[in-house]
């Protein structure tokens, strides 16, 4: 019953929570580069702008593949609500950007193909840290069920404080922040238009962007399994630890300018055998 | 009896001339093989599904083998000196003389030499099925493929024989259960590769052909060797009794010889240049024989290595060529290449299951085996089907093809997310082995798993991308794939899809017997209601693009043109350059050449896969004497 309610409260939920955050991120971003920035219910404004748009699309294809994609999304979510293995979840993670960047190149556009092919490059630079931090938990709580990882006497960041600084380091990634906000941004300026989405308009570019918040509280959700254990002041420490990671990405986001694919796939590999790597190795000799 | 109908098969194709009667008879035999192997499969289902042993005293047999491997010598003999390749008549001289020496000086006492037991039958399955339906694809595509390369003499007659008699060695292998006989049909299928590959005479395929030759012939001289040992320490050359006495030295040197076989680091390049031959023997080396033959011996042996220096030297050459194979596999941009690497990517995967020796990665390892076989099989097919209509391989030249060939562009989509995605049956193995090496305490292989998922990942999905990305082209293809080749690329699309479905089912009844006899315990390595979820997964991968396709479908849409930078000149492939002249569009896919490329991996990869294979031998021959 609790993981029915659960994965209906993620399902409901997770746009408008991830909306809400969309907005609480365009303020601060605005206020740390000077600027007034945009009221916070902007993003739901511009949802439902683009979603009274006309269908212009570019072929039959995208708008099937991006629902797909929206769908897995919500799927791999799901699973974490419900308390199911965290490693299958990730796979679904996977085989949902496998979507979209099908519907990015299904259009044979140069900017987009550009754009599919660094969000593949991406896919390869964070998968080995998702991978190794659900060994991870595994290692840290004998079990790879969400459901078992949170009844656990102590939180699971205690064992596995590495894991977070590179879950961190990849969150940036999978948020398109800067520096790896590689595949397309959230900012305007940039040398290739606006890479992945660039033939996504109207109703198309709305599914993209509720999809892109189902994962961001996918991704808020994992921060939070590193914290939670069956106390349940837990909860309060996770949410903050959840903000608290929020805020970091978006001064991350504004303090660094965008890299090079080659500093991206380096960095996120050595940042993941050095926390990711380090700790697992560490776990299994402890163990 | 399997083995005697396809080598009758490859004794009388040769002298029928005529393709159309040459067809006839192999479409014969492949479906005899195939009925022959379901035939057994009920027999021996009928007597109780327990390990049957046959052939106990058999004299005569082994004196016929005997001047069968004098005969093959003789064969690479005349070979290497009409090539002038001489050093390869040395390991072929030095393995038949170890293994005569053994036969007359160390006589063991008789026993069963063939034995069937659950694993023998699935090897049948995937030997017949899979190696009976490339051959009769094989008819099809031989006619295309002379049709097109004019240059090259037709040996087509030559060509069948030696695929029926691959699947006749191959059979003979599987069942052996004597090392003696089974090193005999490892010889065949060596030499046989030999042959295949060196089908067009080139002198690339002559000089691949000889590398295949001696890495595998290395292989079969630690076989030979192993055979000696074995039967001077513990005087049997029985499998079973060599893997029930842990007996050190044969245990290391049969591995040696199932990772030449496998095409392991540093015994990769043998596969990867064996590429040279037509298609359909490329997809009999990598999916049904062959590699499968070492992968098989492994799997074999991994009681005897769980936990030993042998097992860890074997799961690190595995999961060292996991990684590396699949590195190399992003900078390559001809399909078949890529298909290489990928087969020699997964066998590593196998391999080093099999080198770890427990439960759930031998588990892992069938399981990988049996989707592995399927889908490259399928894949190879479809690749050549494709070359034959466009004159190119290239994956550049697969830009659109989901509009040029959609039907071949559908099985290709089919068998690549078979390879990769979730949850399909590859992965779940692969989930099933991460656990296992973590349980088995390898951070190693961890790693290795780790990263070389995500290189998987990334060569799949950008082959993937560029088959179906809609793109109109004024060139027109023109499908010349034969109805044969469908009909055995439509059963094996229909086969992996129904592997996959009922995964469940293939657990529990096919897999767990086997890891049953192997070990004498089998618990259940995933629940079932985890495998029950993932059936349901599957069926939504599959239904959820169709079921959107539809609901979209309806809605009304208004088409525009792309954005190109440059004025569109309205069919989304020529664009206005700043002369004013229409300028072609063309998008490449990324091979990240300078950071993966196979010139800078190779060497450095070779050369750490041969350090560790020798020190690791030298410690374990040398710990044992």
């Amino acid at each position: 019953m609790m993981r029915v309610l659960s994965v209906l409260l993620f399902l409901v939920l997770a746009p408008l929570v991830g909306a809400l955050l969309d907005g609480i991120d365009r303020i601060i971003s605005a206020r740390m580069q000077g600027r007034q920035g945009p009221p916070l219910l902007q993003p739901f404004y511009d949802l439902a702008k683009l979603f009274s748009k006309q269908m212009v699309a570019v072929n039959s294809v995208q708008m099937l593949l991006n629902l797909s994609y929206l769908f897995f999304l919500a799927v791999a979510g799901a699973m974490l609500f419900a308390g199911a293995d965290i490693l299958m979840c990730l796979f679904i993670l996977s085989t949902a950007d496998m979507f979209l960047v099908m519907a990015a190149s299904s259009d044979s556009s140069p900017f987009a193909t550009l754009g599919a092919g660094r969000e593949m490059i991406q896919m390869m630079a964070y998968e080995p840290l998702t991978l190794l931090m659900a060994v991870g938990f595994y290692l840290a709580t004998g079990s790879f069920h969400v459901g078992d990882i949170i009844q656990m006497p102590h939180s699971a960041v205690l064992a596995m404080p590495g894991f977070l600084v590179g879950f961190f380091f990849i969150t940036a990634i999978k948020l398109r922040k800067s520096p790896f906000d590689l595949s397309t941004s959230h900012h305007a300026h940039q040398e290739m238009v606006k890479g992945i989405t660039t033939e996504m308009s109207g109703p198309t570019l709305g599914i993209m962007t509720v999809a892109e918040y189902y994962e961001m509280i996918l991704m808020l959700g994992i921060v939070a399994l590193f914290f939670l254990d069956a106390h349940w002041w837990s909860w309060i420490i996770a949410i903050v630890a959840c903000l608290v990671i929020f805020f970091l990405e978006i001064l991350w986001d504004n303090v660094s300018a965008r890299v090079k694919w080659e500093q991206m796939l380096g960095s996120c590999w050595g940042v993941t055998l050095l926390t990711g790597g380090l700790n697992a190795l560490i776990l299994m000799l402890i163990r | 009896m399997l083995v005697g109908w396809p080598v009758l098969i490859a004794v009388l194709v040769p002298f029928f001339h005529n393709p159309k009667t040459r067809g006839i008879l192999a479409y014969v035999g492949a479906c005899g093989v195939m009925a022959l192997t379901a035939t057994m499969l009920v027999l021996w289902l009928r007597n109780g599904a327990t390990a049957v042993e046959l052939y106990a005293e058999t004299e005569v047999i082994d004196h016929l083998m005997l001047a069968g491997e004098l005969f093959l010598m003789c064969l690479i003999i005349w070979q290497s000196i009409r090539h002038k390749k001489y050093p390869v008549i040395l390991l072929s001289v030095a393995q038949t003389a170890v293994l005569i020496w053994s036969e007359f000086t160390h006589p063991v006492a008789a026993a069963p030499h063939i034995s069937i037991d659950s694993m023998t039958m699935l090897m049948f399955l995937i030997v017949g099925f899979v190696g009976g339906l490339i051959c009769i694809y094989a008819v099809g595509y031989m006619k295309a493929y002379h049709h097109h390369h004019t240059e090259y003499t037709d040996r087509t007659g030559f060509f069948f024989s030696m695929l029926f008699l691959f699947l006749g060695a191959m059979m003979g292998l599987v069942a052996s259960e004597n090392l003696v006989w089974m090193y005999f049909f490892w010889e065949i299928t060596s030499v046989i590769s030999f042959l295949l590959i060196g089908y067009t005479r080139t002198e690339e395929a002559v000089n691949n052909s000889f590398r295949a030759l001696w890495m595998n012939l290395l292989g079969g001289l630690g076989f030979a060797v192993a055979i000696a040992v074995a039967a001077a320490t513990i005087g049997s050359v029985q499998l079973d009794d060599v893997v029930v006495e842990k007996a050190v030295i044969p245990v290391a040197l049969l591995a040696l010889a199932g990772l030449t076989k496998s095409a392991q680091l540093p015994f990769s390049s043998w596969l990867l240049g064996a590429m040279v031959a037509p298609t359909p023997s490329s997809a009999l080396l990598h999916s049904a024989t062959m590699v499968k033959a070492g992968v098989y011996l492994l799997i074999r042996l991994s009681p005897a290595m769980a936990g030993n220096m042998t097992g860890m030297m074997v799961s690190l050459i595995g999961g060292f060529t996991f990684i590396a194979a699949s590195m190399m596999a992003i900078a390559q941009n001809d399909g078949k290449k890529v298909l290489a690497f990928s087969t020699v990517s997964n066998l590593g995967l196998i391999v080093a299951c099999a080198g770890i020796g427990a439960e759930e990665t031998i588990w892992a390892a069938i399981l990988l085996t049996i989707f592995h076989s399927v889908s490259k099989s399928m894949l190879f097919q479809a690749v050549g089907s494709i070359e034959n209509s466009l004159g190119s391989r290239d994956i550049e030249d697969m830009h659109g093809l989901l509009l040029r060939l959609p039907r071949l562009t559908y099985i290709m989509g089919i068998g690549i997310a078979g390879m990769y995605l979730a949850p399909f049956g590859m992965l779940i193995s692969k989930w099933v082995a991460l656990r296992a090496f973590v349980d088995a305490g390898n951070i190693l292989l961890v790693l290795f798993l780790a990263y070389g998922s995500a290189t998987t990942m990334l060569y799949w999905t950008k082959w993937l991308c560029k088959l179906v990305s809609l793109h109109h082209t004024k060139v027109k293809v023109q499908d010349v794939t034969r109805q044969d080749q469908y009909l055995s690329m439509y059963i094996h699309a229909a086969c992996m899809l129904l592997l996959c479905l009922f995964f469940p089912f293939l657990a529990t009844t096919v897999v767990d017997p086997i890891i049953m006899e192997i070990f004498g315990t089998s618990h259940m390595v995933l629940s079932m209601s985890v495998l029950t979820t993932m059936a349901v997964m599957l069926m939504s991968v599959l239904f959820v693009p169709s079921l959107m396709f539809l609901l979209t479908r309806s809605t009304h849409r208004h088409y525009v043109p792309i954005y190109m930078g440059g004025i569109n000149e309205g069919d989304n492939t020529y664009f206005t350059n700043s002369y004013g002249e229409p300028e072609h569009l063309y998008l490449s896919n990324w091979y990240l050449r300078f950071d993966f490329g196979m010139r800078r991996l190779m060497r450095p990869s070779v050369a750490a896969a041969s350090g560790v294979l020798i020190v690791m031998l030298c410690l374990i021959i040398g710990g044992a004497v």
